[in-house]
């Protein structure tokens, strides 16, 4: 079955972004399809490659990142949400003259048409939210 | 369909509407700390109990442990399961609506 997920809410916040990372690693691991996985409201700061969590902590954008390398995910950051909390790539740096920019490049910046587009995709649209 | 929880019942509503509107035959998982919804005793468990009677309930085990609850305290009638668990309830029962 083909699924997209949407998550709200920051790493560290209170659960959702690890509950959502674990839905999907045992969606993808039952042999399911991702086909998006859609960073909304402050879900766009899973996004972030400069977190520094303690080392005996978990690092929520690299347990993203390794599970997007292993099964080819599209992990999508919607772009109002992002720039509204300073969360920029390298693009989008340059674009708005900005001297630095921290989304990791596991994720891509887009549109809200990307959740719209994976809610028709998709069989099932999960949302993790705060 | 599948109805998703996952705030404390004493935090939010969300628990109390969720019994209130889901339909009969719909399923209502509960995770994060809307698992203490599914224990015995509190003031939310008489709802729940009344809801068992045309839904099924199912609560997320890994995070009823985080919680320090034993699956001994729970509602009778609530079906403990695990994260493919719930990957499989979102498959089965159709479209999942979460009460965020």
């Amino acid at each position: 079955m083909k699924f997209t997920i949407q998550v709200n809410e920051g790493p560290y916040q209170h659960q959702t972004a690890d509950s959502a990372y674990q839905f999907t690693k045992a969606a993808l691991e039952k042999g399911h399809e991702v086909f998006r996985v859609f960073f909304y409201h402050d879900g766009v700061n899973n996004a972030t490659r400069l977190g520094l969590p303690p080392q005996d902590d978990r690092n929520i954008t690299k347990l993203w990142a390794d599970l997007a390398e292993k099964y080819k995910l599209d992990l999508v950051v919607c772009v109002a949400a992002a720039q509204r909390r300073g969360m920029l790539d390298e693009n989008e740096a340059k674009r708005n003259g900005k001297d630095s920019h921290n989304i990791h490049p596991a994720f891509r910046i887009s549109g809200l048409g990307q959740l719209i587009e994976g809610g028709i995709q998709a069989d099932r649209l999960v949302v993790f939210g705060d | 369909m599948l109805h998703t929880v996952n705030k404390s019942p004493f935090e939010r509503n969300s628990l109390e509407s969720c019994l209130r509107l889901s339909a009969a035959g719909s399923a209502i998982l509960l995770f994060e700390d809307a698992v203490v919804g599914a224990v015995q005793g509190t003031k939310i468990a008489d709802a729940v109990s009344a809801a068992l009677s045309d839904r099924e309930i199912y609560v997320l085990g890994p995070d009823l442990a985080a919680r320090g609850f034993d699956q001994s305290k729970l509602i009778d009638g609530i079906q403990v399961v695990d994260y493919g668990g719930f990957v499989d309830l979102s498959v089965d029962k159709g479209t999942v609506q979460a009460w965020v």
